[in-house]
């Protein structure tokens, strides 16, 4: 499962998409709005998406989880919009048999997430705004 | 040839819209796009024709939507 949406993520609705009496891991990882950026307090965050290529990326994403470790599940949801400090940017919860699987199984997702999603995240401190680019 | 572009992050800010309906003259290519809408050139920029990738040397056509994507900062 995944989707975008511009309201507030909440962890525990997304976890409850993988969960499974077969599943003895749930994995949550939270990219959450961070207060500084190389030094400059950061005072919110705002994200824009490409809507249609991104869900169709992160569906990708989602695939080639499933073929990689297919007893697992993932959902996996990106904010769009501004984001308060101390908010989810992303929520991505793996469901899997056991704790390798899902911990390999959530660094793929957020890594590959990060690497070819087309989402935007300008930054804005007390003296203006920046676009930030991930590394790559 | 009318083509949609959209534009996101600090394209969008820079042309203060997210979309605009575009005449090229036919074989455009989305760099030559790009460069014939006075975008920035330093900007490292990628290309997508009807919501998939393309490289910059992909030919438009009538009615494709052509999007720039500039470097992303998802997650």
């Amino acid at each position: 499962m995944v989707g975008i949406t511009s309201e507030p993520i909440e962890p525990r609705a997304i976890e409850a998409k993988v969960e499974s009496p077969e599943h003895g891991a749930i994995l949550t990882f939270s990219g959450v709005a961070r207060n500084h950026h190389q030094g400059k307090s950061v005072d919110h965050l705002y994200y824009e998406a490409y809507e249609p290529m991104a869900l169709a990326e992160m569906g990708k994403i989602e695939a080639e989880i499933l073929e990689r470790w297919p007893a697992a599940r993932v959902a996996m949801v990106h904010r769009t919009g501004t984001v308060a400090i101390g908010e989810p940017s992303v929520v991505i919860c793996v469901g899997a048999a056991h704790r390798v699987e899902a911990y390999e199984a959530s660094r793929y997702a957020i890594e590959e997430l990060k690497a070819r999603v087309p989402v935007w995240k300008r930054e804005t401190y007390a003296d203006g705004t920046a676009w930030i680019a991930n590394r790559s | 040839m009318n083509v949609v572009v959209r534009y996101f992050a600090r394209l969008r800010e820079l042309k203060g819209c997210s979309e605009e309906s575009c005449t090229f003259p036919a074989a455009i290519t989305a760099a030559a796009a790009y460069a014939a809408l006075g975008l920035p050139a330093e900007l490292p920029i990628a290309f997508a024709v009807n919501q998939e990738r393309v490289s910059g040397d992909t030919l438009l056509r009538e009615g494709d939507e052509l999007v720039f994507l500039p470097p992303i900062g998802g997650g």
